[in-house]
């Protein structure tokens, strides 16, 4: 019987079926839901990792001991998980070992748009691009079977709009698979100079074999349509496009293996053609190969290489057709995301505002805080990168800059590649200040457990790394921990740190309030009578808040009952 | 039902978007169409404006809608549903929650929520059915049930029998729920 199914869900339903041993995995959207639908499944041991890195390293260590295993990231996540990925091109697989990497063309929630075929390429490994859930489904399997052929780790290239949309799978039962002989072979598995060189020459060689296969694999399907002017080639979420835009006014060449391209099919298939387009999201890569070996096609000059691509987008460019639309004349407000109500990052960041310091910011809903009206970040890069580029800034900038910045990172991206940067600081003599964000679960990736919050993926209780003896144990001597609720507090806390000759670790600590076990009180009245009109209360930036006729009000379907805002009234109108 | 079925869902993270979308896409699985339900997970979920898309036909290719495209826009608010009518196909139909959300910039007086926004779908050309839903929600036993109330709405245009739309509700909510769920459903069927 077909099902609806998530992109993401039928990768992890495929590694059930390919009989896949060990998954270890960092979250990150749009790739978070494979590892959480694999961990369902109790025949696989699935497990969060602490980055993209130690993933990726489980997974190659599964690998060579004789399991199919896997790993899931992010685009973004692949550049941590790079080293490993490199060099396991090198040694090759035992079982089999894919990785599957989620682009996110059109940032829906990202903080930058790379297309993460420039890994394969660079990496030289095989890349499988599906584009529904069936082929996620029947991609993830062939992977596994092309990974122990080729003796290769293979990728799995998904984007937001495969990853995350529902369509129609059929599943079939698990194929139970034997643990492959783990040989002794250092010739193969320890890769230092000797050994390595060798092995170059047959990653040359084995990315020569799987070329000369895509020129015939099934997963490069050519869908031709009598009477065709124009011949399309394209892979994934692009083919869904092209086919609504185009129909049978077009013919296909729709590509399952991105890397390494076919030479031969794709000559073949344009010879046929008046004009032959190209239609990738991103960057011009199967253009560019196409246009290195002759065969003459339009791509990037007509798609660019921003954001998604859409039917409307292929209809507009290669027919110069466009649908008949409706809009009102109203100026209409963007509707930007923010910290959900009673989120405990928002005291801190109302606090770090007041005290007029600047703010090295991370990856997490606390980069949120950007925004107006909280307005405190000066910079985020990417995961980490909070910690050891406020000790950059303060290097280059001094002690008094030093006395009048922080950085703020949340506890998942801290382990993740914040403490790297906290022994920096610690070794290299800062005295900086850092704020771990602590709410006690991986937040924007939708609840994660992570090593801090002292359970494994399954919710089964674990050891939680201890934050304070952990900062402690690295050479920073002000460990210091505060409720964010408390604004008093925590304003005391960060303006006493700051000032310090020393680094500090300030630690604040509530648990994210969409969780569960986090009881929340009843919804804040305004005392209409009391109310002022002054607005101080909307300046934390609480989307429960609003003013009508000059009086505050409070959404009661959606105020938790923090009491941040309590806190702000200087004529005490809000109350139980 | 017609032969192919576009339908928007919009509204502010939060609202429940997400299960309406999965219900109705498991309504046209029953009525044997093929079908392709696409969701944006992550930052914008955090009470920003959010969108999913259904599509039911013999065959879906692209996940998402288009401008032009929407059979139905079920607006889960009624600043969405102007913000995304440019993806309404002409003569189609506008289903709006009556309730109004300030956004961010309006919440700190950096622009203001229009007026007549309703008004202005339909002077645009869409057809329009208006619903408070949140009233009826907590007449049925909970705010929450916004988007089963909204469900309820929409089955009266989908052109497929209400008992399937209240199977699917009835397999895809938890027991506890289910009585209070239903009800929502039937207030929100019956709403005019």
């Amino acid at each position: 019987m077909k099902q609806l199914m998530l992109g993401n869900e039928a990768v992890a339903r495929g590694l059930y079926e390919a009989g896949v041993k060990v998954v270890s995995s960092y979250p990150g959207t749009p790739s978070t839901e494979i590892t959480e639908f694999a961990a369902k499944y109790e025949e696989m041991y699935s497990e969060w990792a602490p980055n993209e890195k130690v993933a990726a390293e489980v997974a190659i260590g599964a690998a060579f001991a004789g399991a199919r295993s896997f790993c899931a990231m992010k685009h973004v996540g692949l550049n941590v998980a790079a080293d490993p990925l490199y060099t396991a091109a090198y040694t090759g697989v035992n079982g089999g070992f894919v990785l599957a990497v989620a682009d996110d063309p059109g940032m829906h929630s990202s903080q930058n748009e790379q297309d993460s075929r420039h890994h394969a390429i660079a990496a030289k490994v095989m890349m499988l691009e599906p584009a529904d859930s069936a082929e996620c489904l029947q991609f993830t399997k062939l992977a596994y079977e092309y990974s122990e052929r080729f003796d290769t780790p293979v990728i799995l290239r998904l984007s937001t709009r495969i990853s995350h949309s529902r369509s129609l799978v059929e599943v079939s039962p698990r194929e139970e698979r034997e643990l492959k002989e783990f040989a002794h072979d250092p010739g193969k598995y320890v890769m230092m100079p000797a050994m390595a060189i060798k092995r170059h020459a047959v990653i040359e060689e084995r990315q020569r074999s799987i070329a000369a296969f895509a020129e015939t694999a099934e997963i490069n399907r050519v869908v031709e349509h009598a009477g065709a002017a124009i011949g399309v080639i394209t892979s994934g979420a692009c083919y869904q496009y092209c086919v609504e835009a185009l129909g049978a006014r077009a013919s296909y060449l729709k590509l399952g293996i991105v890397n390494p391209l076919p030479v031969e099919l794709i000559r073949n298939f344009a010879a046929k053609y008046e004009k032959v387009y190209v239609v990738e999201e991103l960057d011009g890569i199967i253009e560019t190969h196409c246009k290195a070996h002759g065969v003459d096609v339009t791509g990037k000059e007509l798609f660019g290489p921003l954001g998604e691509l859409s039917q409307r987008i292929v209809a507009e460019k290669i027919l110069g057709e466009a649908k008949e639309t409706m809009a009102t004349d109203l100026a209409i407000p963007g509707r930007p995301p923010a910290l959900c109500p009673g989120c405990p990052h928002r005291g801190v960041f109302y606090t770090l505002k007041s005290l007029k310091l600047r703010v090295s910011g991370d990856i997490g809903c606390y980069t949120l805080g950007a925004l107006s009206p909280l307005d405190s970040m000066d910079s985020c890069v990417c995961m980490g990168a909070s910690v050891s580029a406020l000790h950059g800034m303060a290097k280059a900038r001094g002690e008094e800059f030093a006395k009048q910045s922080v950085a703020v990172i949340g506890d998942s991206t801290f382990i993740h590649s914040g403490i790297t940067g906290l022994i920096d600081i610690a070794y290299n003599k800062g005295i900086s200040t850092v704020i771990v964000l602590d709410n006690s679960i991986t937040g924007m990736t939708g609840h994660q457990q992570n090593p801090t919050t002292g359970y494994t993926i399954h919710n089964d209780p674990t050891v939680a790394v201890d934050l304070e003896a952990l900062a402690k144990a690295v050479g920073i001597r002000n460990v210091r921990v505060f409720d964010p609720y408390d604004l008093a507090a925590s304003k005391q806390a960060i303006a006493e740190e700051v000032a310090k000759e020393e680094p500090s670790l300030l630690i604040a600590r509530r648990p994210c309030v969409l969780l569960k076990q986090v009881k929340t009180k009843p919804a804040l009245k305004i005392n209409k009578d009391k109310c002022v009109g002054c607005g101080l209360c909307m300046k934390i930036g609480c989307p429960s808040i609003s003013m009508k006729d000059k009086k505050a009000g409070i959404d009661f379907t959606t105020c938790v009952g923090c009491g941040v805002c309590r806190q702000m009234c200087k004529v005490g109108a809000i109350g139980d | 039902m017609k032969q192919s079925m576009n339908v928007m869902i919009v509204g502010v993270g939060g609202q429940g978007t997400l299960l309406a979308s999965r219900l109705l896409g498991a309504v046209f699985l029953k009525e044997g169409f093929d079908v392709k339900v696409s969701e944006v997970h992550g930052m914008s979920q955090r009470g920003g404006s959010v969108v999913t898309y259904v599509k039911a036909g013999e065959k879906v290719a692209s996940p998402i809608i288009e401008r032009g495209e929407a059979d139905i826009i079920l607006a889960f608010e009624q600043l969405e549903a102007a913000r995304w009518l440019p993806y309404l196909k002409k003569g189609g139909r506008v289903i709006a929650n009556t309730q109004k959300t300030d956004p961010m910039p309006v919440v700190i007086g950096a622009a203001q929520y229009p007026e007549g926004v309703l008004e202005a779908t339909t002077a645009a050309g869409a057809e329009l059915t208006a619903v408070d839903a949140l009233s009826l929600a907590v007449e049925a036993g909970s705010p929450k049930a916004v988007n089963v109330v909204l469900m309820g709405v929409m089955a009266r245009f989908l052109g497929v029998e209400y008992d399937v739309v209240k199977q699917a509700v009835a397999d895809t909510v938890p027991e506890k729920f289910r009585e209070m769920n239903l009800k929502a459903l039937q207030l929100g069927f019956e709403a005019r």
